[in-house]
């Protein structure tokens, strides 16, 4: 029985022409898994493994090295909320943002809450620094992030 | 006479991501044009003529790195585009990809033209959802409307362009982490030589170019020439080595400035009047006591240190060219990303803050970096807490001076760039270290022991 679902598994196949070689659909094909499941078992890696003629060891190295998937046993929240701790965010009061945030879902970065609503995050600089301090919500950019504005963010990914 | 941007003319438009807009701006025609009337080799000598070096960091001369492309070569060749943006403070390819990715494709067209490539591959950071999103649209757009696929413009050039989503690693800006990145595997720098011209993407010749470098090529092929050069700083003729620093430049402040904005100016702006005249001046009122001029790894410039034989001028008034922040010890422009600190911040807090970056993304390939991004965080941390030692600033500038391709123990520029703010701030700013550690100064944002691993 696959862990992968058909249409996963098709999605991940329709991206072998763009590539010469099928290893290039590693992280693609990591990030439609994780995106879909929330997480990358080690049977999906096996079976992603098995789609692009690798061995599973191989896409297990290229996935821990970015720390980004949640291996197995782990698993991301409904949402991903990222606070930047980049200079330019931190100058602007990251770190109290991020503690703020720790404080209010009573997780640690890194950790999801017991609702799994929400696994905070901390980020290296995401680039948006002409919002600092800013936070990401999964991959999108939320700008100038008071403590206000960081309550009323959480109680709507909370609902 | 007041500068009218050309990189951002379009942005904040109505409808400016879409083609419809660009092309009744007069997108494509230069693409279209260039098909119809040049030679590829027409376009690389534009741009080689033009002087335009590389906006991704290093400043490499885009139409020379073109030229070292094996000649006649079978193909394929491939052109990746850097879209990694993760040099910290820098957002001005963000911009470029939102708010106008036509402009960024048509150079990516060119490009390929020039170059006799018929794939691009875009590699894009993760967390800039909005921008890849963006530009699928615009490059969906560009296939139905036969700018991009088969036979374009009916000249017999075919084209694809794809995007590839990163996952969250700096190295991956790197040109052959990305190349390892793109490939699926762990993104480790390769060693060099061979150059990707030679043999990159899948072991074929392969060109790595930046995102604003690409917006760059669009407008010299629409433009020309003379255009971009009546803007910038010629060649210093003391330097032989020097290739001038023409053209618009997109630059990005951060931090303590009123306004933190994009803006672009023609290169060699000086850092004071970029940020008093552009960003509003330092915020609430206060002075600026250090300047990170082009990224975290170009280091920091000292606001009050007097500039030699100029008289009253600080670091503050360097040029923002590719030579100005070498001449303060600084690495170079690199991404032209400036960030304020205020008079009221501690550097301690600030070094420890870079510190923590580039042990994080240190990638581990190479034991000087890994080992020594990793001891400096550790060093940056005790200061931090008020337990610093005398001995330490030395130590931290030893490590510094020993990681990196310029003492030649590590395979990629990582550690030069993690180096640099090190040196830099403890050389300008060791009066204020040394205070700290004589004082025990506690930061505020000392985490206990227990916590500070991360």
């Amino acid at each position: 029985m696959s862990v992968l679902s058909d249409d996963i598994r098709s999605r991940i196949t329709a991206l072998l022409p763009r590539y010469p070689s099928k290893q290039a659909v590693t992280l693609p094909a990591l990030h439609l898994v994780h995106d879909e499941y929330r997480t990358v078992s080690n049977e999906a890696i096996v079976e992603i493994a098995g789609l692009l003629d690798l061995h599973p060891s191989e896409v297990h190295d290229t996935m821990t090295f970015y720390e980004f998937f949640k291996h197995d046993g782990d698993k991301l929240g409904k949402t991903r909320l990222w606070v930047c701790r980049g200079l330019a965010c931190m100058l602007r009061g990251a770190y109290e943002l991020q503690d703020h945030c720790e404080h209010k879902l009573g997780v640690k970065c890194g950790q999801t809450t017991a609702d799994g609503k929400i696994t905070l995050e901390f980020a290296e600089c995401i680039g948006a620094c002409d919002g600092a301090p800013a936070c990401l919500r999964d991959d999108v950019q939320v700008m100038d992030v008071t403590t206000e504005k960081a309550d009323s963010l959480i109680a709507e990914l909370q609902r | 006479m007041t500068f009218e941007p050309t990189l951002l003319a379009r942005v904040n438009k109505p409808n400016s991501p879409k083609l419809e807009g660009y092309r009744a701006d007069g997108g494509y025609a230069a693409f279209e044009k260039a098909l119809k009337d040049k030679q590829p080799g027409d376009v690389v000598t534009q741009v080689k003529d033009s002087g335009l070096r590389g906006r991704g960091g290093a400043g490499f001369p885009t139409g020379l790195k073109w030229t070292f492309l094996p000649k006649d070569h079978p193909g394929p060749i491939y052109l990746c585009i850097n879209a990694d943006e993760s040099e910290p403070c820098t957002y001005n390819n963000r911009i470029l990809m939102e708010k106008d990715p036509h402009q960024v494709l048509e150079g990516i067209m060119l490009s390929c033209y020039a170059i006799k490539s018929n794939r691009a591959y875009f590699y894009i950071r993760y967390e800039y959802g909005d921008a890849y999103r963006t530009l699928q649209a615009a490059i969906d757009e560009c296939y139905a409307a036969g700018i991009l696929g088969k036979n374009i413009f009916g000249k017999g050039f075919d084209l694809d362009i794809f995007l590839h989503r990163g996952a969250g690693a700096y190295i991956c800006g790197e040109e052959t982490g990305l190349i390892e990145s793109l490939e699926g595997k762990r993104a480790w720098p390769r060693i060099k030589p061979p150059f990707p011209a030679v043999e990159g993407a899948f072991r074929k010749p392969t060109i790595v170019n930046n995102v604003e470098t690409m917006a760059c090529v669009t407008q010299i092929v629409r433009r020309g020439i003379d255009w971009f050069k009546s803007m910038g700083v010629p060649p210093d003729p003391k330097n032989p080595r020097d290739a001038g620093s023409y053209g618009p430049k997109l630059y990005t402040l951060a931090g303590h400035v009123e306004k933190p904005i994009c803006v672009e100016v023609p290169m060699g702006i000086t850092c004071r009047d970029l940020v008093e005249k552009h960003g509003g001046g330092v915020w609430k009122g206060r002075k600026a006591k250090s300047v990170n001029p082009g990224g975290l790894s170009m280091g920091f410039l000292d606001c009050t240190a007097p500039l030699k034989g100029e008289d009253g001028k600080t670091e503050y008034d360097i040029p923002l060219d590719f030579n100005g922040p070498g001449k303060v010890g600084c690495l170079g422009l690199g991404t032209a990303a400036v960030t304020v600190i205020d008079d009221q911040t501690s550097m301690v807090d600030v070094l420890h803050n870079v510190c923590q970056f580039f042990s994080h993304e240190s990638c581990g390939q190479c034991t000087p970096c890994r080992e020594g991004t990793g001891w400096m965080l550790k060093i940056t941390d005790r200061l931090r807490r008020g337990q610093g030692r005398t001995e330490d600033l030395d130590v931290l500038v030893d490590v510094a001076d020993r990681i990196g391709i310029i003492p030649g123990t590590t395979i990629c520029g990582l550690s030069d760039g993690a180096g640099w703010p090190v040196k830099t701030a403890i050389r300008k700013f060791r009066k204020e270290f040394e205070d700290a550690i004589r004082t025990g100064t506690k930061s505020k944002h000392a985490k206990p022991l227990a916590m500070a691993a991360h």
